[in-house]
């Protein structure tokens, strides 16, 4: 009940604060759709990545979405952020269901992605790993290889979320209300024999095609 | 409103009858009945504003005050050295200027952007030492803080007056302003669409027409004369008034559609469908509400 409450209040705060509209941008001219944000086909399950700007991008990202995706995909997110304080991990856990990852340990820091993925979840991840300040996104980590070599059938969907940088920059606290549009383009997949170095460039150039 | 949504459905309902109808055709249909949808949508939000009295009209205007401001902030260029002028302008500056309608301090209501505003937004984005543009920068932010707070709450500004022999009916003020701005857009509309042929700017905006100047600015100023009986004009006054709204109207709406081309946008949002955004909808309201109201404190109020 309370979950359900703070869910759709925070919908409602995202949408006054930053809009998080959603749009399809493809370059299959046959399938433009401007409007509306049927994703994929709705059962398909996804890894959403995109770049990181600002602690805003996960809250809008996941308002972006339909509400049948959205109930089935968990955003990412830095146990040392979204773990500290009892309301910053009520929101995270409770809220929008995290998959918290410990970026400190060393030792397989995707366990609980794969996880998420084994038990049928969607994810969005941030595969720049922290925020950057500027509007291109910097070099991908490996990790996104490595989900998508794990999971061959699960579909990659890159995702662009402009003005976020200008609404709360690293290092301030206080947004600025301007509206981003959550721009969703065309799925890829890990081709057979891929390079990692290859793969994670290609995943880089498809959220900057979306710019 | 009923006989637009009618001929709105009708027409729709014929076009898809027909064995192929043009693209053209179906654009402006579909545009004609999704703005047609979107003004029950406004009608209604205004309706229930209305009914819950000076607050709810206040409140109303501080949101579209609020969301125009966005719009104008996300198209306009700026550097991390804004952030907090940008961030007291949204969330101090906006519910201050309103609460000073609330309370009726017309002093301080009348300088608190131009005087205050001006002075202190520049003193704060200083701070931040970022001297790149310092002078666009703070030239643009004072523009559209102007554009979308000061000159858009002049309309809500008008239950302020006190009008001689007109107390208390200052709402009815309110409606007949939003009505003959919004007339005067939607007749020019309709004219420019049925009639238009001499362009009259096509480098700003090719949609506007001298025909659909003429004839919807005549038949609004007709319209605006035959209401004066809810104003505390007289008919020759009401028509006057509404030249004077159309006029202004007009020449914001080329203002507006200017500025949105230096910035390289087609609509300012797409907040209300089949309009573009909220700034779209209120260009017209920002340029001709000071001078409404400028003209009826002057010739109106003791």
């Amino acid at each position: 009940m309370l979950v359900n409450v703070v869910r759709f209040g925070l919908i409602i705060l995202v949408k006054l604060l930053v809009g998080a509209q959603a749009r399809r941008v493809t370059s299959a001219p046959s399938r433009t759709d401007k409007s509306a944000p049927n994703l994929t086909s709705k059962s398909a399950q996804s890894i959403y990545f995109t770049n990181h700007s600002s602690h805003l991008d996960t809250l809008a990202l996941w308002t972006a979405l339909p509400a049948e995706i959205r109930a089935k995909t968990r955003p990412v997110a830095a146990k040392d952020y979204w773990g500290n304080g009892r309301i910053k991990r009520f929101i995270a856990l409770k809220v929008l269901n995290c998959v918290l990852i410990d970026r400190e340990q060393l030792r397989d820091p995707l366990a609980p992605l794969i996880a998420a993925l084994a038990a049928g979840d969607s994810l969005i991840i941030f595969p720049e790993g922290t925020r950057r300040a500027q509007a291109e996104p910097s070099d991908f980590k490996g990790g996104l290889y490595h989900l998508a070599e794990a999971f061959p059938n699960v579909q990659l969907m890159p995702v662009y979320l402009d003005t976020l940088h200008r609404s709360m920059p690293k290092g301030s606290i206080l947004p600025v209300p301007l509206i981003c549009t959550v721009r969703f383009g065309d799925v890829i997949y890990l081709e057979t024999n891929e390079r990692k170095k290859a793969f994670l460039s290609r995943a880089r150039d498809a959220v900057i095609a979306l710019i | 409103m009923l006989v637009a949504s009618i001929i709105g459905w009708t027409l729709q309902s014929r076009l898809r009858q027909q064995q192929n109808p043009s693209d053209k055709s179906l654009k402006l249909v579909a545009n004609l009945v999704s703005r047609v949808n979107a003004w029950w949508v406004m009608i209604a939000v205004f309706a229930v504003a209305f009914l819950a009295g000076k607050i709810g009209t206040i409140i109303l205007f501080t949101f579209i005050s609020y969301f125009a401001l966005r719009e104008f902030i996300t198209l306009t260029p700026t550097r991390p050295g804004d952030h907090r002028t940008l961030f007291l302008a949204f969330f101090l500056l906006i519910p201050l200027h309103y609460y000073l309608i609330v309370i009726e301090w017309y002093a301080l209501f009348s300088i608190l952007i131009p005087v205050y505003a001006f002075l202190l937004m520049p003193c704060i984005a200083v701070l931040a030492q970022d001297t790149e543009y310092f002078l666009e920068r703070a030239a643009k932010i004072q523009w559209g803080v102007m554009i979308c707070i000061y000159c858009i709450s002049h309309a809500p500004a008008l239950l302020l007056l006190p009008i001689t022999n007109f107390a208390g009916q200052n709402a009815l003020l309110l409606f007949y302003f939003m009505l003959i701005v919004q007339l005067s857009d939607v007749l020019q509309y309709v004219f420019g669409n049925l009639f238009g042929k001499t362009k009259l700017a096509p480098l700003v905006s090719p949609n506007k027409t001298l025909e659909g100047l003429v004839g919807g600015g005549a038949s609004t100023i007709l319209i605006g004369a035959a209401m004066w009986w809810i104003t505390p004009f007289t008919p020759l006054q009401s028509a006057g008034m509404a030249m004077i709204i159309v006029t202004m109207g007009f020449l914001g709406g080329l203002v507006m559609s200017a500025i949105k081309r230096s910035i390289g946008a087609k609509d300012w949002g797409n907040m209300i469908q089949g309009h573009g955004g909220m700034m779209d909808k209120m260009d017209s309201v920002s340029f001709a509400a000071p001078v409404f109201f400028h003209l009826t404190r002057y010739f109106f109020t003791p």
